[in-house]
């Protein structure tokens, strides 16, 4: 289900207040948020792929993807990697403080297209987190889908995501997750090589597959060639892209990529819609 | 039980070869296993094989004086290791371990080599299929070097 | 930047001075739309009717009496700028403009001409879409916080008095933008929704002027009230005038007119079509998207990359540019925050920045994203160009750099792409 094109009422620049349930420690630099809104119980609905704008008294706002289960509407759940002023005080709320939520905003994974179809996830670092929600999904409705393979790359055993919960997912039937590190220690016995040398564990079928890709930009790029070269139609892949956001509704003007605003027409885009762009420098 | 031949003609590498070749191929090739944690091949040796591996995870390293080895790529089954038999000085570049228990086919590189120089349109199949294991290994190990998930 | 957000008319003085240094106009051929073209939208005109310059301070009391601010154009810091008036006198009387790239200039007019200038440097959105506003404030409690909304709206409706037709173009375009989307911004839907035109139809152009060629001028096609000054004919000084809304109609009932002659709506038309002939400077838009789309590499880019000082000023000016950033402010005690939308501009480095750097570090691609968004993803995105033609950004560039010449280099490709 994608949010439909109606025109929204309610004044979207003003944060509804949540507080933080729980903080919990991904990878060194990686924590995943839980926030419970202060009223309302039934409001934190979502679509797989959407994303906030989370606000923190004092220091500002950002984007940021929901990495939860879309089948919890008692909460939202980030997950947020610490790079900078602003995520870095955002990852150091202590329980009970409070982080306004603007959205969600944004169009999504395309859930529906995969319906009835293999669901091929390639995640790149920090990139499984957008990806989260679709697995969730995707598990809690094994049967409206075909195989569902993750390919998972990292930059070092360390800094992977979720490694309980992918160990988990990989016991579900006709589910398949690759794990890979660009730099692997002699502890790590898992593949050591960039995501896209996974593809040739996973024995696509292309037709019946449809692909949904996060990561760095250059990673991304490189997937899809690999996603073209395993036979898959370009229609049948989607990114989801990253820019500027101040505003996530299409008034700011900052995260125009060519004729799309990343925050309302994607960050999920099919990838016959923006190849063209992905080539183009300082677009 | 299953024949070389067989083995040799199912490997992806192969995949499509001339039953001709396939057959030079075999004249040339033998079964072989390693014990997790052994070493395949080291830097420095005289490059005179190369495998198919059939089962198992092989870490190709390098080693660096203050550090553990640093596992550059893992290979698994259904790819090939090693390619320094096929151009001088045909010495490995990189220590090879077995990080599980490991099948694999070898392939006598001398023995290819001469067949490979006696019979050119096998030499260029053999190099077509190298090219394409290089390339994308080129590809991909370009990818590594951007060190895309690092905080810029 | 050179300016802040808000241009003051300091700045603007700057500017000017700026602008002296600047190159003599360039004139390109002009290409002027029919009126054909332009006219005809199927709004049933009411009639004509003359109103006497005199009267001017009427229909401003007029407004006034039906509880709007009267905001309009009036002479300050050697600039024609819109702010509130207070009465016919406040309104430029025998001024006129002389603009070319780089260049403004007042000068005055032999005659007592109340709106005898082509635009000034700011529009319509200072009020619309204004340069600052508070979208809310906060005050900490305890770890947590409470979200105060924020009431952005004028006191009292606002009257825009002298509103060009390229500038209703551009009303129309933000519209778009902040009303017809996805999302409704409520700011400027509240200050549009009360806001009352009052159209006044060009008698003459601007050399940087080329609304002709863009379809949006000098002919106004709708406002609530629309005026055409007329000066030194057998009629004397007087506005030939009509109303194109209701509301427009009840104002102008309250007026003394009188009703209008033949000759006066012919001489009230021939004035607006001098307007568009005297226009020197043109942009071909026959597949304007396809052709920027098309020359993302082009070395025009560079070449305008040479002389671009990214100084941000013509997406000020511009009457069409959206673009905002958002700022927390806090007090000393860090209990009160408030966030604030500001003006913002593809032309800084800052405005692409994403965690590791800024997508557009390069002069050229700031710039290739300013024009080509005005001219072709605008269409895509909105359903219209986001250029109207007022000639603002031509004008209020301290190096000159004119978009018409832009396009039209990028056009000739190769044979004029690095002059």
């Amino acid at each position: 289900m994608m949010i439909m094109a109606t025109a929204i009422t309610t004044d979207p620049m003003l944060p509804q207040p949540y507080s933080v349930r729980e903080v919990a420690k991904e990878t060194p630099d990686t924590f995943t948020l839980r926030l419970d809104p202060e009223n309302a119980v039934n409001r934190s609905m979502f679509q797989p792929g959407e994303f906030s704008m989370l606000w923190l008294f004092g220091v500002g706002e950002l984007p940021i993807s929901i990495s939860g289960d879309p089948s919890l509407h008692d909460r939202l759940v980030y997950t947020v990697r610490s790079v900078g002023q602003a995520t870095h005080s955002l990852v150091n709320r202590g329980v009970g403080d409070g982080v306004g939520v603007r959205g969600p905003f944004g169009a999504g994974w395309p859930l529906e297209a995969a319906r009835g179809r293999d669901v091929i996830v390639v995640a790149g670092g920090i990139g499984l987190a957008p990806l989260r929600p679709l697995i969730y999904q995707v598990l809690q409705n094994r049967k409206d889908y075909g195989r569902l393979v993750i390919l998972y790359g990292g930059r070092s055993p360390r800094d992977l995501l979720y490694r309980k919960e992918l160990a988990t997912w990989a016991r579900n039937r006709e589910t398949q997750v690759l794990v890979t590190v660009d730099y692997g220690g002699l502890s790590w016995r898992g593949h050591v090589g960039v995501v896209t040398t996974l593809f040739k564990y996973s024995r696509l079928q292309p037709t019946r597959s449809v692909a949904m890709v996060c990561g760095p930009e250059i990673m991304m790029r490189f997937v899809t060639r690999e996603l073209e070269t395993q036979g898959l139609s370009r229609d049948d892949i989607y990114l989801s892209m990253e820019r500027n956001m101040k505003c996530a509704v299409g008034f700011c003007g900052h995260c125009q990529y060519g004729p799309h605003f990343i925050c309302k027409d994607g960050p999920v885009f099919r990838y016959e819609q923006i190849r063209n762009l992905l080539e183009k420098y300082e677009l | 039980m299953e024949t070389l031949e067989r083995i040799i003609t199912e490997h992806p590498f192969f995949a499509g070869l001339d039953c001709g070749f396939t057959n030079l191929m075999v004249s040339c090739a033998a079964n072989v296993r390693f014990k997790a944690g052994a070493y395949i091949l080291k830097e420095g040796d005289p490059a005179n094989t190369f495998y198919l591996i059939r089962e198992g995870k092989v870490a190709v390293e390098v080693l660096a004086p203050q550090h553990k080895p640093i596992i550059i790529s893992t290979l698994s089954m259904g790819e090939i290791l090693g390619w320094s038999w096929l151009l001088p000085p045909f010495q490995w570049k990189f220590h090879a371990r077995a990080v599980d228990d490991v099948r694999a086919i070898g392939l006598d590189g001398k023995c290819l080599r001469t067949k490979c120089e006696e019979n050119h349109d096998l030499g260029y199949e053999v190099l077509k299929r190298f090219a394409q294991i290089m390339e994308q290994r080129l590809e991909a190990t370009r990818l590594q070097l951007l060190d895309v998930y690092a905080v810029k | 930047m050179l300016l802040l957000p808000c241009i003051s008319g300091r700045a603007l003085a700057a500017i000017s001075q700026l602008a002296a240094w600047a190159g003599d106009l360039v004139v390109a051929d002009g290409l002027l739309a029919s009126r054909d073209v332009l006219q005809g939208d199927g709004v049933p005109e009411q009639a004509h009717r003359v109103l006497e310059a005199s009267k001017m301070g009427e229909l401003l009391e007029a407004l006034k009496r039906k509880g709007y601010e009267v905001i309009g154009p009036t002479v300050r810091d050697g600039a024609i700028v819109y702010d509130k008036v207070e009465s016919a006198k406040d309104l430029p009387a025998g001024w006129t403009d002389e603009q070319g790239p780089g260049r403004y200039r007042l000068k005055r007019r032999d005659d007592g001409t109340l709106f005898g200038y082509a635009v000034g440097p700011q529009s319509w959105k200072k009020y619309l879409h204004t340069a600052d506003v508070r979208l809310w404030s906060a005050e900490r409690q305890g770890v947590t916080f409470r979200i105060l909304n924020n009431e952005a709206q004028p006191r009292h409706p606002l009257a825009f008095v002298g509103v060009r037709a390229c500038e209703l173009a551009a009303i129309a375009v933000q519209d778009r933008v902040l009303l017809d989307d996805k999302y409704r911004d409520p700011i400027y839907e509240g200050r549009r929704a009360g806001a009352f035109t009052i159209a006044v139809q060009c008698t003459q152009s601007a050399a940087t002027c080329f609304c002709a060629s863009m379809g949006t001028g000098p002919w106004v096609q709708s406002a609530d009230l629309v005026l055409t000054e007329l000066v030194g004919s057998k009629g004397g000084h007087r506005f030939v005038a009509w109303a194109r809304s209701n509301r427009g109609a009840e104002v102008f009932a309250e007026l003394p007119t009188a009703p209008a002659t033949e000759q006066d709506s012919k001489e009230a038309d021939a004035a607006v079509a001098a307007a568009a002939g005297e226009q020197v400077r043109s942009i071909d838009t026959a597949g304007i998207k396809e052709l920027l789309y098309q020359n993302f590499e082009h070395p025009r880019w560079g070449n305008v990359a040479g002389r671009c000082l990214t100084c941000a000023n013509c997406t000020m000016v511009c009457p069409t540019c959206f673009c905002t950033t958002v700022e927390d402010v806090s007090d000393v005690t860090g209990d009160h925050a408030e966030r604030w939308r500001r003006w913002d501009s593809c032309f800084t480095q800052s405005f692409s920045y994403i965690h590791g750097g800024s997508v557009r570090t390069s002069t050229q691609s700031r710039y290739r994203q300013w024009m080509t968004h005005k001219l072709a993803s605008w269409i895509d995105q909105f359903g219209s160009s986001g250029c109207v033609g007022c000639g603002r950004c031509i004008t209020w560039c301290p190096v000159g750099i004119d978009i018409t010449e832009e396009v039209a280099a990028i056009r000739e490709g190769g044979k004029n792409g690095n002059p």
